[in-house]
């Protein structure tokens, strides 16, 4: 049994616990997802359909994917979580293992200064409104077979919401990992963001795990008047997982979004963005680092809408692109006829470290509006000859030369990081010495990163 | 400590240097000088093993190795340096990073302990004074942004802290301000010892004002024509180098 038959039998097993069967709303909004999921499907299809024409979900529907139902939430250790993720003490956070909330791993609930960082299941009782109000309303269930089947699939999930008015220091880390299993398994995560009028949020997800298993997330934000969301993203799955990561964010009048998202591993990834800027004012910073080895293949997907005049939108990912893997960089940025006075601008540069390794990077942009400021670009290109020799010349054997390079071009994203804990994590990771092995840029002499003493 | 012995060397097919040979001994100080076009910074690039340049014929010998066989980062790690005619940018890596992964390339190579980030530190900021370079333009990327002059300063700080056995500086003079000349020759002047020795590839007298050489060579078409002491320079400055080929000392006499 594979495809939809399989997804629809571990529906009626999930239906029949006890957990998931809290809200008749929940019930419905869940019934509703396993039905667009029949409907659509995943999308396999990639001839003339621009969203996915560089992405082969194929394997992902081709494969079974167990429902953990016997997830453990104590399987993982503090310890070893540590390990796999950026960490601090300080940052409050929700974890998830293989899907099931764990309340051991887990800060507690409340936190100062009006946060709320709950379980979703936890939250449909106490915030039902709000919930019901903003679930679904980004990500609808109709927009994709992944969201529907991860709606089909919902239960532990996260919600977070800083009311109005409230500048929150905390940093709020979302953490989903997954375990390995005899057989993989897909997981669902979802959030709920909700950053209230004239709030300021800080967020980290991260999704990691060390096998084959099939993350499916939804996420949607709602960033209100005049609030601020400052969002990390750190992906590290393993060589031979799936993950298909759904964000779906609203900016609010005066309002911005700043995301930095950061991706290595996971034999098929996806990264896939899509901002409305809705009201006057609205800004996104939207920055990505990339890195795939192997046989890797990294989408990412971005879409922006600027819906109305005065929004602005600045996109800048980089690449590191080594092995035969293949990274995508594709989105549209729409500029609505309303939308005068919008600034635009897209950026995607890569580093492509083997002869097999492959990019297509499409960005492109789609005017409506005749006053407006729109700048698109895209390069790729290998590791320059004269700068290795030169390199070399120095002493630095040609690995750790290499390693250098690489860590030279992606530390412009990485210093765009305002959390140090995570900055101090990727500096590892890229100048090798991390003990990862993985890494492309793996270095026998090492070096010591440095940071600019501003 | 150089040993160079009837070196050929070709560049895309098109052979430059033609039968050079060269013996460079601990403790000297060689200016090589020639025309445009001679096989000067072939000369300095074959030296640290320039991928792009073939040897086509002749030997190498660095302290009685075949430097030939030597990756360019082993020549390196064994002492030999070059400081570039034109020195490249490194985006996003930072000087002192750069210069510290060197260093401990170095250090490891010869068994000895790396330096504590304190220590090199240390030693950083007496070199970065020492070679009169911005204190501020080192916290940048490698060369990034940096005037030609700066280029050329960064190499002989470089010069300075991997302090090497076997140094060549390629037209390390040219294009500089009489400050930057100054501070080059001072650079050279400072490192003369015993231990070690320099090659200064250069097209002009200029830097020679400065720096007595103790043996200037004359290179024209690819093999050295005459040899001899600091007057050589002089002579040639006032003569040009067509007064060496009417000499009939041209190539293969």
């Amino acid at each position: 049994m594979a495809g939809y038959e399989q997804y629809a039998a571990d529906f009626e097993t999930l239906k029949e616990t006890a957990s998931a069967n809290g809200s008749t709303w929940l019930r419905d909004v869940r019934k509703d997802g396993l039905a667009a999921f029949e409907r659509l499907g995943f999308p396999t299809k990639q001839r003339g359909n621009e969203r996915w024409k560089y992405t082969n979900v194929a394997p992902i529907a081709r494969a079974t994917f167990a429902y953990p139902f016997d997830a453990d939430a104590d399987a993982v250790t503090k310890a070893a979580l540590k390990e796999q993720v950026p960490w601090s003490d300080d940052w409050a956070r929700l974890v998830f293992v293989d899907g099931r909330f764990s309340e051991s791993l887990s800060t507690p609930r409340d936190v100062a200064g009006g946060l709320q960082l709950k379980s979703l299941g936890a939250a449909l009782h106490s915030d039902g409104d709000l919930i019901r109000e903003h679930l679904g309303e980004l990500a609808p269930s109709a927009e994709d077979g992944f969201t529907a089947v991860n709606t089909a699939f919902l239960g532990d999930g996260a919600l977070v919401h800083l009311p109005l008015d409230a500048a929150n220091d905390a940093v709020v880390h979302l953490i989903w990992v997954t375990t390995e299993r005899v057989e993989p398994i897909a997981t669902y995560p979802r959030a709920l963001i909700v950053a209230g009028r004239h709030s300021r949020l800080r967020l980290v997800e991260s999704y990691v795990g060390t096998s084959g298993n099939f993350t499916d997330a939804v996420v949607e934000m709602v960033v209100d008047e005049g609030a601020e969301i400052e969002h990390y993203r750190y992906l590290a799955e393993d060589d031979a997982a799936f993950h298909i990561g759904t964000t779906r964010v609203r900016v609010g009048r005066d309002a911005t979004f700043n995301s930095t998202s950061f991706a290595r591993g996971a034999k098929i990834a996806r990264n896939d963005l899509n901002v409305l800027l809705d009201e006057e004012g609205g800004s996104c910073f939207l920055n990505g680092l990339y890195m795939t080895s192997g046989r890797q293949h990294i989408d990412n997907h971005i879409d922006i809408d600027h819906a109305k005049p005065h929004t602005s939108s600045d996109q800048y990912f980089k690449g590191v692109v080594d092995g035969q893997s293949r990274a995508v960089f594709s989105g549209r940025v729409l500029v609505r006829k309303d939308a005068q006075k919008t600034y635009a601008k897209q950026s995607d540069k890569n580093l492509l470290l083997s002869r097999g390794a492959r990019i297509n990077t499409k960005p492109s942009l789609e005017i409506y509006a005749d006053d407006v400021q729109c700048f698109h670009g895209a390069t790729a290109g290998a590791v320059a000859d004269d700068a290795l020799f030169y390199m070399r010349s120095r002493g630095i054997d040609e690995e750790t030369a290499t390693t250098l390079l690489v860590y030279g071009f992606a530390r412009e994203i990485i210093e765009r990081v305002r959390l140090e804990p995570l900055r101090d994590h990727l500096d590892r990771l890229f100048s090798g010495t991390m003990a990862e092995g993985r890494s492309a840029a793996a270095s026998p002499q090492g070096f010591t990163p440095e940071r600019d003493q501003a | 400590m150089l040993e160079i012995r009837n070196l050929h060397v070709s560049i895309k097919n098109e052979e430059i240097l033609k039968g050079m040979s060269l013996t460079v001994n601990v403790g000297e100080v060689h200016a090589i000088m020639g025309p445009n076009g001679s096989g000067k910074s072939t000369l300095a690039n074959v030296i640290v093993g320039r991928p792009e340049y073939q040897v086509t014929k002749g030997t190498i010998h660095y302290d009685g190795r075949n430097l030939l066989d030597m990756k360019p980062d082993e020549r390196a790690r064994e002492g030999v340096f070059l400081a570039f005619q034109y020195p490249v940018e490194l985006p996003g890596v930072r000087n002192r990073q750069f210069l510290k992964a060197a260093l401990d390339a170095i250090h490891e190579h010869r068994g000895q302990d790396a330096l504590s980030a304190r220590e090199f530190d240390r030693l950083y900021k007496e070199k970065v004074a020492e070679v009169g370079i911005d204190p501020d333009l080192v916290k940048r990327s490698v060369n990034e942004g940096f005037s030609g002059g700066e280029k050329k300063r960064n190499e002989m700080l470089q010069l300075a802290i991997l302090d090497p056995r076997l140094a060549v500086l390629d037209e390390t003079d040219s294009g500089l301000d009489i400050d930057a000349l100054k501070a080059v020759a001072d650079g050279v002047n400072r490192r003369r010892s015993p231990d070690n020795a320099m090659i200064l590839v250069t097209h002009y007298q200029r830097i020679l004002t400065y720096v007595v050489p103790d043996v200037v060579h004359v290179l024209i078409d690819g093999a050295i024509v005459t040899s001899g002491g600091r007057e050589l320079a002089l002579e040639l400055e006032e003569r040009g180098y067509e007064w060496v080929k009417e000499q009939g000392l041209g190539a293969g006499v």
